[in-house]
This record gives structure tokens, C-alpha cells and sequence, in this order.
């Protein structure tokens, strides 16, 4: 393998429906940034059906060229059929980097295109950067999120990474920016196809993502019970916020896993992220510690939640959960 | 029908500490454990078994002391335990070690593969998928349940951010199982004692069929370039004081940072 002949940041676009995921948009601002250090171009792969008319909005959102492979075979996610497109762009283009969002999509395609593809993957990313060949130098949680691990990928293209919703940042749409819309054709081998969709169901619990609350009311074990998980949703509605928790909470059954925050639920940046009776587990800052602001509260002064927050109150949680509230309704 | 199972040993993450002078992890005294997805996918295949009849095979890829989570198995009720181990996997990252268990594979005849989807010490979910790969079979991944008609299909459902999807696949397949899919049994009284005089067949290189090239270190696309702990930002300012207090503190920040007006 010639390195020298792998060239560009693709960006795989994660659609659903036809909408596209935020967590695509986030990839192009990062792979944006990342190509005008290296002075290189970003391309974005939009695969499903009757998709094409989105193009122009990567482009505003950073992509230089848009793929588009508008194929029925694609109209909805099974691995194969995407592994095949992607597979067959990385045969015919040469990508030097890829990037996918390491969602239950992303993490199912992921790892079939790069064992295909030979290459390397670096799984949940939070932080990519550029090392001394230019190669890219992709950070990631590893033991549970105790231990950070900075993986390269040095002899083999494309360098592969997934990285987790709401952890980069989109750019401002810019509607200026221009680019170019390319149809690609791929020939796909049916035969392989052997997985078949019967249905898709949605369950309302999952329509919040609190990955994009700009403030949330997050509690743990200090909350107690249903009462406290009450209270807390008080508090959040006066704040326009959204509920989180800890995994404890959400082990317990008082809130859904969707809204768990930490290495084994979601990582959040809200501008303000409450921790109520969260001892601060790293589990669960790991998900968390990227929050614009931090404020903890918890009976425990030594409790490792204050050595991330911004501010600190030794106290009951409940009780100023309840007072908070009644402060900021008047 | 035959399943094979793929586990692995991991240190259990939510007993790992950090030692706040040197920064390293302190393994001393952390239990090593089944990791809970592939349990999860183990017991999958237990119910199959118990549902349909099955022939049950474990196998796991580790040094000399995962004979330990073999055993456990066979005192779960399943049927043939192999342990792959040999220096020439060692350093193995995701894409080598899914090479190593795919050499093994080929060797035994199957209906379905189960994996975990991930294992806590990493969180990759990369190897059920690239294993599946290597073996040109059909994957699906965040298995919740999976039904068998008694011939050759298999019904799923797996896990996504709005719900649930249902899939069909015929065997032979590979499954990639979540921990929230069933409670594991515990290991039964005459299984642990038959888990000590069952054989746990060791094998290595010789024993599989892959190219060396794409074994261990070798093999491995991807490095660790460096590992270093989580640095945490300095602390905040921390109060303790009366709750109609603390509330003013508080509220006091909001306006400081405009979040309130």
C-alpha cells in the first residue's frame, strides 16, 4: 500500500429516513478543521434513496464534494448492501481517513467496512487530531473510561474512527460555501444480501436525545427515589431542561436508559449540566466532564463529582432541588 | 443445531482505580470476570438449547487463567469449551484478534455465532462484526432476542436509538448480543463439579486455519500511541453552607453565566 496515494476526509452521512443525523454534521465540522490544517479536502458519502436534493446542506456544513449514491438497495440500513457502497468508494477513490458516527448504525457498519477494507478502526473517539506525518492521532476511553488511549493507525489507509453523538461540534451552516454534487454509481453483489428488514418500530421513550438539551437536570443515587426523580423533573421543566441520570438510577428503574449519561449511556456537552447526588463515578464523567458548566451538589464532601464541577454545594440535593424551584418559578 | 459462543475475560471495570500519584491503573485485588454482553449471548444460546436442542461450543482467545471463565461456562450446561492461546496472537488488536477466532472457526461447524457486542475492558463492538466478515456470513448486531423456527430462521430483534428492529437471517449467521437481553443463570451445583472434570481443548496456531501475516502484533492496523490517565481540570469552587444559601450561590452563577437572566 502506497500511503501517498490515500487522499481526503470522508465523512459518512448517517441518514434516517431520509433526515440527516446530527452526529454526521458534527464529523463534518471536525473533518472540516482537520482538512484545512493538512490542506486537504473533505468529502461526504450521502448513501440511501432519494436523498439527493440534502447535498447542497453538507456543503454548508462543511463538505467540499458530496457522494451520493441514491440506490433502492440503500433506501434502508442493513450492513451489506452499505458495506458494498462504501467498500467500493474506498477501492475507487482511496480515502486517507474516514469518519462515522458510533451509533448502533455506525458501530454495525463500521467494523464490517474496515475488516473488508483491511484497515484500522478506532472505536468511540473524543478528540482527533494531527500527528507529526500528518497522520491522524485519534483519543479514546478505554477500561470503562478510566484510562485514555490515543491510537494510531500508521501503515494502513483509510484510517478509520467512529466517534460517539454530540461530542464534536457542527459548524454554522454557511449557505455561501460552494461544492461540488457527484452521482456514484455502485454495482452491488445481491447475492450477499441476507439479511432482511421486516419492520422498524419506534418506541416514544427514545424520542428525546439528551445528547442535544442545552441544560440537563442529571441526578443519582442521593436523589433516593420516584419522589426525588419528581422533583427533579420540576426543576428541569422551570429550566426548560431535560432529565438525565446516572447508570445507578436507571439500573434502579426510575428513569430509561435512553437518558443515562456516561461510558455506557450517552456522552453530553450541555451549556449546563446539573449533577444532583451523583457521587461522580468515572463512568459517568466520562460522559460528562465536557459540560460548559458544572454544578454538583451532594451530602458527601469528598465525592469525586467536585473535582469536575465548576461549582460545588455540600448539601442535601433534594432539599435544593425543591427551594431551586421555588426560587426560580417566582 | 450447533452454536458457538465467543467470550472473553475481562477485568471488571467498575472495581478498576486509579492511582492518583502515578496515574496508572490499579489492578491489584480487580476480579476478572465473563464479560456481561457475552454472557448475555451465552445464555441466548443456553435457551436455545433448552428450547430446541442444541449442541453448545464456547471458545475464548487469552492468556492461561481465562480457563477460568471456560469452566464457569461448562457449569452453565454447555457442551465442548475451547481456549485458543498462543504467543504468536499476542498484541493483537481488534482486526488481528477477529482473525485469530476466525481461524478457529473455520474449524468447527456451525448454525450460529454469538458474540457480546462488546467487552467492557475496550468497547470496541468491532470483533463479532469482523469476524463475521472473515467468514463471509451475514451479521446483526445489538441482538435484544432472537427466535429460531425450528428449521433454519431465525427471527431478531435488535436494539437502535428509536426502538427496535426485526430482522430476518437464515444460518448460518453471527450475532452480536446486549448484556439487557436476559438475565444470565447461575452455574448449577453437579455443573461446577463437571465443570473441573470436563476438558477444555487447548489450541494454538497449528490448530486453526489463517494466515500468519494477519496474526498479533503483525496483524494489528492500529497502535496505542500513547495512554495516559483521564487529566481532570481543576476543581471548582466547592460551598457548604444553609440551603436558602447554597440556592443563592447557585442561582448567582446562572446570571454570572447567562443562563438566567
Amino acid at each position: 500500500m502506497n500511503l501517498e496515494d490515500y487522499k481526503g476526509i470522508y465523512v459518512f452521512i448517517e441518514q434516517r429516513e431520509g433526515v440527516i443525523q446530527n452526529v454526521a454534521l458534527e464529523l463534518l465540522g471536525q473533518a472540516r478543521k482537520l482538512a484545512d490544517e493538512l490542506n486537504d479536502k473533505v468529502y461526504a458519502m450521502l448513501l440511501g434513496h432519494n436523498i439527493a436534493d440534502q447535498a447542497q446542506s453538507l456543503i454548508a456544513s462543511g463538505a467540499d464534494e458530496v457522494i451520493v449514491v441514491d440506490a433502492p438497495e440503500l433506501a434502508e440500513y442493513t450492513t451489506e448492501p452499505y458495506t458494498q457502497a462504501i467498500c467500493q468508494i474506498i477501492e475507487d477513490r482511496k480515502p486517507e481517513s474516514m469518519l462515522i458516527g458510533a451509533t448502533t448504525l455506525g458501530r454495525d457498519l463500521g467494523p464490517r467496512v474496515s475488516a473488508r477494507a483491511a484497515t484500522g478502526l478506532t472505536a468511540d473517539c473524543t478528540k482527533i487530531e494531527i500527528g507529526k506525518k500528518g497522520e491522524l492521532l485519534m483519543t479514546r476511553p478505554a477500561f470503562g473510561g478510566n484510562l485514555m488511549a490515543t491510537i494510531a493507525c500508521k501503515n494502513h489507509r483509510p484510517q478509520m474512527g467512529t466517534v460517539r453523538p454530540g461530542v464534536l461540534f457542527a459548524m454554522d451552516a454557511d449557505e455561501n460555501r460552494t461544492g461540488e454534487v457527484v452521482n456514484y454509481e455502485v454495482k452491488f453483489n445481491t447475492a450477499k444480501f441476507k439479511v432482511k428488514l421486516l419492520e422498524t418500530v419506534k418506541e416514544d421513550t427514545d424520542l428525546i436525545d439528551i445528547t442535544e438539551a442545552r441544560i440537563l437536570v442529571s441526578g443519582g443515587r442521593g436523589i433516593g427515589n420516584e419522589e426525588g426523580f419528581k422533583a427533579m423533573d420540576g426543576l428541569a421543566q422551570t429550566l426548560e431542561a431535560e432529565v438525565s441520570a446516572s447508570r445507578a438510577m436507571v439500573d434502579a428503574g426510575y428513569i430509561g436508559h435512553e437518558r443515562q449519561v456516561g461510558q455506557t449511556g450517552k456522552t453530553v456537552r450541555p451549556d449546563l449540566y446539573f449533577a444532583f447526588g451523583i457521587s461522580g463515578a468515572i463512568q459517568h464523567v466520562a460522559g460528562m466532564e465536557e459540560s460548559d458548566l458544572i454544578i454538583a451538589v451532594n451530602k458527601d464532601k469528598d465525592a469525586p463529582i467536585f473535582q469536575v464541577a465548576d461549582l460545588g454545594i455540600v448539601g442535601d440535593a433534594k432539599q435544593i432541588i425543591k427551594k431551586l424551584t421555588e426560587r426560580l418559578e417566582k | 443445531m450447533k452454536i458457538v459462543v465467543c467470550i472473553k475475560q475481562v477485568p471488571d471495570t467498575t472495581e478498576i482505580k486509579i492511582d492518583p500519584k502515578t496515574g496508572t491503573l490499579i489492578r491489584d485485588g480487580v476480579p476478572s470476570i465473563m464479560n456481561p454482553d457475552d454472557k448475555s449471548g451465552l445464555e441466548m444460546a443456553l435457551q436455545l438449547k433448552d428450547e430446541n436442542g442444541a449442541h453448545v461450543t464456547v471458545i475464548t482467545m487469552g492468556p492461561p487463567q481465562a480457563d477460568l471463565i471456560l469452566r464457569e461456562a461448562y457449569a452453565m450446561g454447555v457442551d465442548r469449551a475451547i481456549h485458543l492461546t498462543d504467543r504468536k496472537f499476542a498484541g493483537a488488536d481488534t482486526l488481528a484478534t477477529s482473525h485469530a477466532l476466525a481461524g478457529a472457526l473455520r474449524k468447527i461447524d456451525f448454525d450460529l455465532l454469538i458474540t457480546g457486542r462488546q467487552a467492557i475492558d475496550g468497547d470496541t463492538a468491532q470483533v463479532g462484526p469482523q469476524i463475521a466478515e472473515h467468514l463471509d456470513l451475514p451479521q446483526v448486531s445489538y441482538l435484544e432476542d432472537l427466535k429460531f423456527d425450528g428449521d433454519k430462521t431465525f427471527t431478531m430483534k435488535r436494539h437502535i436509538e428509536e426502538g427496535y428492529q426485526m430482522l430476518e437471517v437464515e444460518a448460518p449467521c453471527v450475532v452480536t448480543v446486549l448484556s439487557s437481553a436476559n438475565n444470565p443463570r447461575y452455574m448449577s451445583v453437579g455443573g461446577i463439579v463437571d465443570a473441573y472434570q470436563n476438558e477444555v481443548e487447548v489450541w494454538g496456531f497449528n490448530e486453526i486455519e489463517v494466515d500468519e501475516k494477519n496474526l498479533g502484533l503483525k496483524g494489528s492496523p492500529t497502535s496505542v500511541h500513547k495512554a495516559f490517565a483521564r487529566g481532570l481540570k481543576p476543581a471548582g469552587e466547592l460551598y457548604e453552607v444553609e440551603t436558602d444559601e447554597a440556592v443563592g450561590i447557585i442561582i448567582k452563577k446562572l446570571k454570572e453565566k447567562f443562563i438566567l437572566n
